[in-house]
């Protein structure tokens, strides 16, 4: 049933930290290797080794460049290179469910995870059309949709060590840049990163109310003028060559061809 | 968006299908027998037609069935079930007619209101987007309707009403298209709402998450097709509308209202195709393009 439900018992997603994620696209790395071997149709690729490749991917990083805004306090702020992860945000009022006319994509009741029913997909394309984060893409082996699953299939299953039942980008990122938790808990630790952080929503005008949210990236230090305690024993003995190489130094000068 | 051929000639040809059908359904004209027959037999093609190549993009087309199930939540379920109505109401009506001489008009004017809906429903299915901020328009149902009101019109031989209906659609392009230029600067998303990283200052892409091309690219990011689009614009309003107008005004005849369905088809065509390669998802945003 592509109808959305009024509310879910849980709303479990992830915390994407922008200040931590240093860009070295493990979790997209991971979350291909686990998704295109467990639930559903493998994630192909197409020309992988050729000239043109492109494939299913669940979860990309992108890269940012933000000049910040010069402010009185610091009026040539430095420019920041911001790595950012994106994967489907598992939105409350998600457009991709209720555009879908056959009822293969829907949003559980019992922990708000956004899922497709492969085998009810027809390949239209529209819940992809409708998603403004792109989170979805229609894999072209199979012609069916694929989308970020949250590892529905690692997060409840009992045959996996307790430290394993978690999304697998998140059980991979070594710098500790994503979390996972109940985000409709006040109190869970992913809830309390949010509110000490100012979390955000991608896009809040296109009124998905997306569960995931985005930590954004503290201001960088200023640049003072001298951070290096070593500088000072770094510094050059002498500033004007002595002894020989003074003596050669000058003699160079003589000869015509000028100075450099 | 990626312009697709299957789902340009499915919303061109059904478009002027259903709007003959509707015209039809209304008993304009008021035809019996084999005349009759011609005229279900072009609505038909064009309405089936449509429909059929619309099932070339799907990734399963055998599960298409399926479709019929989200009709309370879905545009295009809904869309699904108003074209079967108005198809299945207009078979015995047209029967009706072809066969016996007689006009069952109540079933005339269902069929005519499905026809309607079809349209209508397809419009919204782009309408409703809001991630295609140009599509995300009041306009855009105006104008797939006009569209086909104006066909049918031209194809059932309503001269006067087709004269009026086109001048009506040529009206709602231009507007369509002004208001279109301006709907993602209106729509208030950019790199700094998408990466939510404007507040901070101004964002730039600085490098893709990978090097080749991409399913989101391929079907969302369309800006080759763009660099003619003034041109394209050009020939779409003559061949849509002012060849049209013209021929029915100067040789309201067989010959000139035929080249005028032709001339109309095509432009209506190329219109359909900017209406998808002038589109912008606002996903096409995260990755410094548009």
């Amino acid at each position: 049933m592509t109808q959305l439900p009024q509310s879910t018992d849980r709303k479990m997603g992830l915390v994407i930290d922008l200040d931590t994620c240093v860009g070295c696209h493990a979790c997209v790395i991971s979350c291909k290797g686990w998704n295109t071997e467990n639930y559903g149709a493998p994630l192909s690729d197409q020309d992988a080794y050729g000239s043109d490749p492109s494939g299913t991917f669940l979860n990309r990083v992108h890269s940012f460049e933000v000049q910040p805004t010069p402010c009185q306090s610091n009026p040539a702020p430095e420019a920041q290179l911001i790595h950012f992860p994106k994967s489907c945000l598992h939105c409350e009022d998600a457009p991709c469910v209720t555009v879908c006319p056959t009822g293969a994509s829907y949003k559980r009741v019992e922990d708000g995870i956004v899922l497709v029913n492969e085998s009810d997909c027809i390949g239209c394309g529209l819940c992809a059309w409708s998603c403004p984060y792109g989170a979805r893409e229609l894999d072209q082996a199979e012609g069916v949709m694929k989308k970020c699953t949250l590892c529905v299939d690692r997060i409840y299953n009992e045959n996996l060590e307790e430290v394993d039942r978690v999304p697998t980008c998140v059980r991979t990122c070594p710098a500790g840049a994503r979390h996972f938790g109940d985000l409709g808990d006040p109190n869970s630790d992913v809830s309390q990163l949010v509110a000490e952080r100012g979390g955000m929503d991608l896009m809040p005008e296109m009124g998905t109310k997306p569960v995931n949210k985005y930590l954004p990236p503290r201001p960088k230090d200023t640049i003072e003028e001298q951070i290096d305690i070593l500088a000072p024993l770094l510094a050059p003995i002498a500033e004007e060559p002595q002894g020989f190489l003074g003596w050669l130094d000058k003699a160079l000068d003589k000869l015509p061809g000028g100075n450099a | 968006m990626h312009p697709a051929p299957s789902v340009i000639v499915f919303t061109t040809l059904s478009g002027l299908g259903f709007g003959l059908l509707l015209f039809l359904g209304l008993g304009m004209p008021d035809v019996t027998g084999w005349v009759a027959f011609v005229f279900f037999a072009i609505a038909y093609a064009l309405a089936v037609g449509g429909l059929l190549a619309s099932t070339f993009h799907l990734g399963h087309p055998e599960r298409a069935l399926k479709a019929f199930t989200q009709w309370r939540s879905s545009w295009l379920s809904r869309e699904g079930w108003c074209a079967v109505i108005a198809l299945l109401v207009m078979a015995p009506y047209g029967a009706g007619l072809v066969f016996m001489g007689e006009s069952y008009s109540i079933l005339g004017l269902i069929g005519a209101l499905f026809s309607l809906l079809t349209v209508f429903t397809t419009s919204m299915i782009y309408t409703q987007l809001k991630t295609i901020p140009r599509w995300n328009m009041k306009l855009t149902p105006a104008m797939f309707l006009s569209f086909s009101l104006a066909g049918g019109a031209l194809l059932s031989g309503q001269i006067k009403a087709a004269m009026v209906l086109l001048a009506v659609a040529a009206v709602v392009q231009v507007v369509y298209w002004k208001q279109g230029d301006q709907a993602l600067a209106a729509s208030g998303t950019d790199m700094g709402t998408a990466t939510g990283l404007g507040s901070i200052g101004e964002v730039r892409a600085f490098e893709p998450p990978h090097t080749g091309t991409n399913y989101l690219l391929r079907e969302f990011v369309h800006v080759v097709g763009r660099k003619h689009a003034a041109k394209l614009r050009i020939i779409a309003f003559t061949l849509a509308f002012v060849v049209p107008l013209l021929l029915l005004y100067l040789s309201p005849h067989h010959l000139g209202a035929l080249i005028a369905v032709l001339s109309h088809l095509v432009g209506i065509a190329v219109s359909r195709w900017l209406f998808f390669a002038q589109a912008e998802h606002v996903v096409g945003l995260y990755y410094g393009k548009r």
